[in-house]
């Protein structure tokens, strides 16, 4: 189980239309790669992240598969056309079936 | 070898205030584009001209580390802060007390703490780090166990009082009830350790801004502590950078927390008085 998991996300609150804005996405998670032993020699069991999706207005921006080496607290920093004012939605699918999500508004002028 | 303690005393005590007054000083970068951070700083006058100048360490990071630490979003060290805040307003030990019981906002409370540590504590009569008195708050005052003296959660919870004085001159006295301790932290610095015979002076004195191996020296200032350190993903005290390198040299380490470190960990601090409190800072 993954312990203190907590997104965040960083979008500008308003923007021109058509312009292309930065969002900034972390995550804390340990992301334990499923390579590595404990002190008594057995294998720690694999927990990361495997996907991280972000939609506007229930359009598709970017989906990410994401793979053991991938090193803990993964951060993404991706840009986006703003066409209208929205919802960002950001959806973090965890190994054991946990889904965070946040949303953040941006207002378009 | 009491005379000469004396002595130094009186010339610390005369020295240290023109050091102090200086506000004079190069910003190198602003942290969220507002908190200004001075990271070079002509050298106080007790260091009789050791350094010219005293140099954060963020000058000698690659760029992209630097800018890490310029943003908070960025600085991964915000993660153990916002986990220590959690704590700091939570009740911990028998006698059922946060330290927001007593302390209250952090943000407000804990304005400047960060620069004058290490100091002289006149109810102990001793020099005292930030990780000793909050050890000693929680063993004193709270009833709650010790945390490990460099461990996670102090590490974080350093870091977590650290944030209000950013920005804000380091300005450790080292004169007055401290000045032994002081002298002792001076001895340390420069004598040699270990196989490799390497004082800190060896490095950090006489050859920053080289390279050990692929190492890019700096002159070993603690403004910045604790720092996130990517090769650890994880949060490093200043007791901790303390054994690292004294292990460097092929020693056998002093322990986190013990007089002898808190005497290294006063005099170096106050050989980077006028720097901005960085931490927690970003380093490779």
């Amino acid at each position: 189980m993954a312990d203190n998991v907590t997104p965040r996300v960083r979008v500008p609150r308003d923007a021109k239309a058509g312009e292309a804005i930065t969002i900034k996405t972390l995550i804390s998670h340990q992301m334990e790669s499923g390579q590595r032993k404990d002190g008594d020699g057995n294998l720690i069991p694999r927990s990361i992240i495997n996907r991280f999706t972000c939609d506007f207005n229930g359009q598709n921006v970017i989906d990410i598969t994401m793979e053991p080496a991938i090193s803990t607290n993964p951060y993404f920093e991706f840009q986006s056309l703003v066409p209208e004012s929205g919802t960002f939605t950001f959806t973090w699918y965890d190994d054991d079936g946990s889904v965070y999500t946040d949303t953040k508004d941006i207002a378009v002028s | 070898m009491k005379m000469t303690v004396l002595k130094s005393a009186i010339a610390g005590l005369a020295l240290v205030a023109t050091g102090v007054m200086a506000e004079e000083g190069t910003v190198g970068f602003e942290i969220n584009g507002d908190i200004p951070i001075v990271t070079r700083v002509p050298a106080a006058a007790h260091l009789d001209g050791a350094l010219s100048e005293a140099i954060s360490g963020w000058e000698y990071r690659d760029s992209s580390t630097q800018a890490m630490q310029m943003d908070d979003f960025d600085n991964p060290a915000m993660l153990a802060v916002e986990q220590a805040a959690e704590v700091w307003n939570t009740a911990m030990g028998t006698v059922g007390k946060s330290c927001a019981d007593c302390h209250g906002d952090v943000n407000e409370s804990m304005i400047g703490i960060r620069a004058t540590y290490p100091k002289w504590n006149e109810k102990a009569g001793e020099v005292r780090t930030l990780a000793m008195q909050v050890n000693n708050c929680l063993t004193e005052n709270m009833g709650a166990e010790a945390w490990k003296y460099d461990g996670a959660d102090m590490a974080a919870m350093e870091a977590l009082i650290s944030i209000p004085s950013r920005g804000m001159p380091v300005n450790v006295a080292i004169d007055g009830p401290v000045a032994s301790v002081w002298e002792q932290g001076k001895e340390m610095y420069y004598t040699r350790y270990g196989q490799l015979e390497l004082s800190c002076a060896s490095c950090h004195e006489l050859n920053y801004d080289n390279l050990i191996r692929a190492d890019h020296l700096s002159q070993g200032q603690i403004n910045a502590f604790p720092v996130y350190r990517l090769k650890d993903t994880g949060l490093v005290t200043t007791h901790g950078r303390f054994k690292g390198c004294v292990r460097d040299t092929r020693a056998e380490t002093f322990a986190a927390g013990s007089p002898e470190f808190v005497a290294l960990e006063l005099y170096v601090a106050s050989r980077g008085n006028g720097l901005s409190v960085e931490a927690p800072a970003v380093r490779p």
